[in-house]
């Protein structure tokens, strides 16, 4: 079957196209509502939010989450706020505007309609986290509080302290809850999606692994949500938690989901560094840090002084003398560029010479330690507990980090995969932000799909299957693949090699950061393509599984999801390769302006890369153009 | 450094359990807690053995995945630190440290150091929310909310429901745990309608699964969001309050 990839999105002026959709699309009725069946996988902000949401429509819904609650899913980390165009603060934001800016931020890669729909929506997601209880920074009016945030001159992010995540997504688990208490969402903690159930060219099901007991069960439904977050942790040392994985999204790839733009990701320039070589993951600090922070390194790769007694004049901060308009607060992916070149040229800091000086001396001289600590305390109390230094006295070390991924598992203006009955939600998705994402904009994301887009497009194909039943889990279908899966977890056990699996997730993280993360070049990239296909054989020859089937077992888990990363790995390098421009996050060395910015080519790559696996051989990739209407792309520049 | 472990291995619920000591070498003081498992795991994979069983995901303190009982005190000896955040430079060389799981009755070990939490979210389920369907939000300034309550409700809401109140209470109370979520609820306007009832069905839900406060205290020195027992005050008063509450309430309705 030839894939399709028609992105339908509907006509009409930007502000009137989802209103439009909202009428064409077809719905289910209410009393029949409850004769479908949904799966939804994940129950991080999209995965909850649409839970709750289907059910309190009336869906029959069965929510899967491989964590031992739906509280715990990675979402729960995200910092800094969600942005929303309410223009509380009176300063002429706008629906439009935040579109504009998101669009603007993406590099011209996004598609327009989807991005217009975000900003649209985000109000609505406000109105209904404060509903919920979210505790929201407030004023001493009462009133909802608002910080800036980088790529925007207005002031439009809502936050919760630095937990806005944390906050965001108790409060979807709580609504989830409710319907799980109320026996409208079947919940299934601690199972893990292991495959995508097909029949006649449509997703009919999943089968899953119970992760205390090993059990492997078939579940079919009418509709398959994946919610399953992004695949950061392919980099291995990334700013994601360590169950994070592309698993669920690559299985429904290798059914037919073709994987959007799978190169672009997001490499956050103030994340700690690695403090040895037993370093498990990155945490990442507040962007705002680089308000007041200053950055530097060492003129001289030789120096031995602490960094504190290192005078003035012996000092380069790189970002001032490179950006002078800017300065410290160029764009993330310009600011992880330029310090991953000092670090590679040598010059260091710390006692791996691995991360660049974020340095306060100055803010606090100017400001006082008071006022400083009220704005960074709490950051600077999170970095000492780290590494043990004190911030206040000695300048802090920050190097960039795998953070979010833009693509993923392409779909259409309903959110549906190139599988029909197959949807992704949130960062699973190739998104609605482009080849970059701005700040607070990924919660902002998860939740306008979860709560208020998926539960109206789901009816469009749901309603053609009235009076159907799910498919039995006793077809075929699902007992070939029970067989399948169990079968590889037997495979996995029986390596009886010498290495355990982070071995192995930790050379490929090496080889992708190195040749397809900050910044990429053709020759690296098929140097790439290469390396990951040795290291993958001996992942197969010479890793070590232990353990058995039939309990916890973390080393079977890892095996799994890391050979998925391995294939990944490949489709991110052959997509940035055959991407002959830079654009936000894909930044290749050989297409840049003269004064070192992302150069796109805009004649021969306005366009979406949706690859389609081919089991026979190379992946093939199809290009699905992207027409701007309403905004007109223009080159970035920050100096 | 070199280090001597003493860690609970158990293989399934319904087997029995025994300490099992493990020396590891080569441990840096940059490592944290996690990775210093890590490390031995790897040890343990390479030489043929079965790693130690443990949770964690987020590794920035806030997901509440990872539970350690180190050396008798939940999350270990740094104050208002959860397992992943602690590091190894708070140990010295040649130190013996044990390491159980959750020690809780409503909390059985699944395996080695995992064990079942679901009964916190049964506690939620019961009524730890606010009723507000999908779109049927109001302005979210519509109500004002003092800064000072917003605050405090934020305090309550820091929750990250690991369990160490649990872990650490010498009755297995939940109560530090179902005061936070109650005491966000009812603090805010927007919990108001629900406040008596939703007060009566956690407290009660609670009750099936933990054991009974006796105001120790150890689940505040325990909770690595430092959450104060005032809120435990705070959710009795309300319990108290929603026996009369309720039910003048539902004779107004004549």
């Amino acid at each position: 079957m030839a894939l399709e990839l028609n992105p339908g999105i509907p006509e009409g002026p930007l502000a009137d196209k989802w209103n439009n959709h909202k009428f064409n699309v077809k719905l289910v009725n209410p009393a029949n509502k409850r004769k479908f069946k949904v799966i939804v996988v994940g129950t991080g902000l999209a995965g909850a939010s649409a839970a709750a949401t289907l059910a309190e429509l009336g869906y029959e819904v069965q929510a899967f989450t491989f964590h031992d609650s739906p509280r715990r899913a990675h979402s729960i980390a995200a910092q800094g706020g969600i942005n929303a165009s309410k223009n509380y603060q009176n300063d002429g934001d706008s629906d439009y505007r935040l579109f504009h800016d998101t669009i603007k931020g993406g590099d011209y890669r996004g598609r327009e309609a989807n991005t217009y729909r975000l900003a649209e929506l985000s109000g609505n997601i406000i109105d209904q986290a404060a509903a919920q209880g979210v505790p929201f920074a407030r004023d001493y009016g009462g009133l909802l509080d608002n910080r800036s945030f980088g790529g925007a001159q207005v002031s439009r992010t809502f936050y919760a302290r630095g937990q806005t995540g944390q906050q965001l997504l108790l409060g979807a688990y709580s609504a989830l809850m409710r319907q799980v208490g109320a026996g409208t969402v079947d919940l299934r903690v601690r199972e893990e999606m292991l495959e995508l159930v097909m029949k006649d060219g449509e997703a009919v099901g999943i089968i899953t692994r119970n992760l205390a007991t090993g059990e492997m069960t078939s579940h079919s439904a009418h509709a398959v949500v994946l919610a399953t977050g992004g695949y950061s942790n392919v980099y291995y040392l990334s700013t994601n938690a360590m169950y994070s994985n592309t698993s669920a999204i690559w299985r429904a790839h290798r059914q037919g989901a073709a994987f959007a733009n799978p190169c672009y990701t997001q490499i956050h320039p103030t994340c700690i560094p690695s403090s040895d070589e037993f370093q498990s993951k990155l945490t990442l600090m507040s962007e705002s840090l680089r308000n007041d922070g200053r950055i530097w390194v060492p003129k001289d790769e030789k120096e031995s002084r602490l960094a504190k007694d290192i005078p003035e004049e012996d000092r380069d901060y790189f970002l001032e003398r490179k950006y002078p308009a800017f300065g410290n607060l160029v764009p993330r992916d310009v600011a992880s560029r330029n310090a991953k070149a000092q670090v590679d040229a040598g010059k260091g800091g710390g006692p791996l010479k691995n991360g660049v000086f974020l340095d306060f001396a100055d803010a606090i001289e100017r400001l006082g330690k008071d006022v400083v600590e009220t704005r960074y305390g709490n950051l600077f109390e999170m970095y000492e507990r780290i590494t043990d230094e004190n911030p206040y006295e000695t300048p802090m070390r920050i190097f960039p980090a795998p953070h979010y991924t833009m693509g993923g598992l392409w779909v259409d203006y309903n959110l549906m995969t190139s599988i029909p009955g197959c949807y992704a939600i949130g960062e699973a998705n190739f998104s609605d932000h482009g080849a970059n994402r701005l700040g607070a904009s990924a919660l902002m994301q998860g939740l306008a799909d979860g709560y208020f887009v998926l539960p109206y497009t789901i009816g469009d194909f749901l309603s053609k299957k009235l009076g159907d039943s799910p498919v039995s889990t006793d077809d075929e279908v699902f007992s070939e693949a029970l067989a399948k899966v169990e079968a590889e977890a037997k495979m996995w056990l029986s390596k009886a090699g010498t290495k355990p699996v982070d071995y192995f997730h930790r050379q490929l993280g090496k080889i992708l950061m190195d040749k397809c993360g900050v910044e990429r070049t053709a020759e690296g990239l098929t140097q790439a393509i290469d390396e990951i296909e040795a290291l993958n054989k001996e992942f197969h020859a010479d890793v070590r599984v232990p353990g058995s089937a039939d309990t916890i077992n973390s080393s079977l888990e890892k095996a799994g999801r890391v050979a998925d990363f391995f294939e990944l790995a490949d489709l991110m390098c052959r997509d940035a390769l055959t991407r002959e421009e830079s654009c936000g996050g894909h930044f290749r060395l050989e297409y840049q302006t003269e004064s070192g910015e992302a150069l796109r080519d805009d004649e021969n790559f306005t366009h979406v890369a949706a690859w389609e696996f081919n089991p026979a051989g190379e992946p093939i990739r199809h290009a699905i153009d992207l027409d701007f209407e309403f905004v007109t792309p223009t080159q970035r520049s920050y100096e | 450094m070199r280090l001597h472990l003493r860690i609970w291995r158990q293989d399934s619920p319904s087997s029995g359990g025994a300490f099992v000591e493990h020396t590891v070498n080569d441990i840096s003081e940059e490592m944290s807690f996690l990775e210093m498992l890590d490390h031995l795991n790897d040890g343990l994979t390479k030489a043929g053995g079965i790693p130690v069983e443990f949770e964690s995901d987020c590794r920035e303190g806030i997901c509440g995945t990872c539970a350690l009982l180190i050396d008798g005190i939940a999350h270990g000896p740094q104050l208002g630190t959860a397992t992943c955040q602690l590091h190894m430079r708070k140990f010295s060389d040649g130190d013996t440290i044990t390491i159980e799981p959750w020690r809780a009755t409503s909390f059985p070990v699944i395996r080695d150091l995992v064990t079942d939490r679901t009964p916190l979210d049964k506690i939620i389920a019961a009524g730890g929310y606010i009723s507000v369907n999908t779109g049927s939000a109001l302005d979210a300034n519509t109500f004002p909310i003092p800064a000072v309550v917003a605050e405090i409700a934020m305090d309550a809401a820091s929750c990250i429901g690991c369990g160490a109140c649990v872990a650490a209470c010498p009755n297995g109370a939940g109560n530090l745990f179902t005061a936070a979520k109650v005491s966000q609820l009812n603090l805010l306007p927007q919990g108001q309608a629900e406040r008596w009832d939703r007060t009566a069905a956690m407290v009660e839900e609670m009750d099936k699964w933990f054991g009974s406060c006796t105001n120790f205290g150890e689940c505040e020195t325990a909770c690595p969001k430092e959450i104060s027992i005032d809120f435990i005050a705070m959710m009795n008063k309300d319990y108290v309050k929603s026996k009369f509450k309720n039910q003048r309430l539902l004779s107004q309705k004549g």
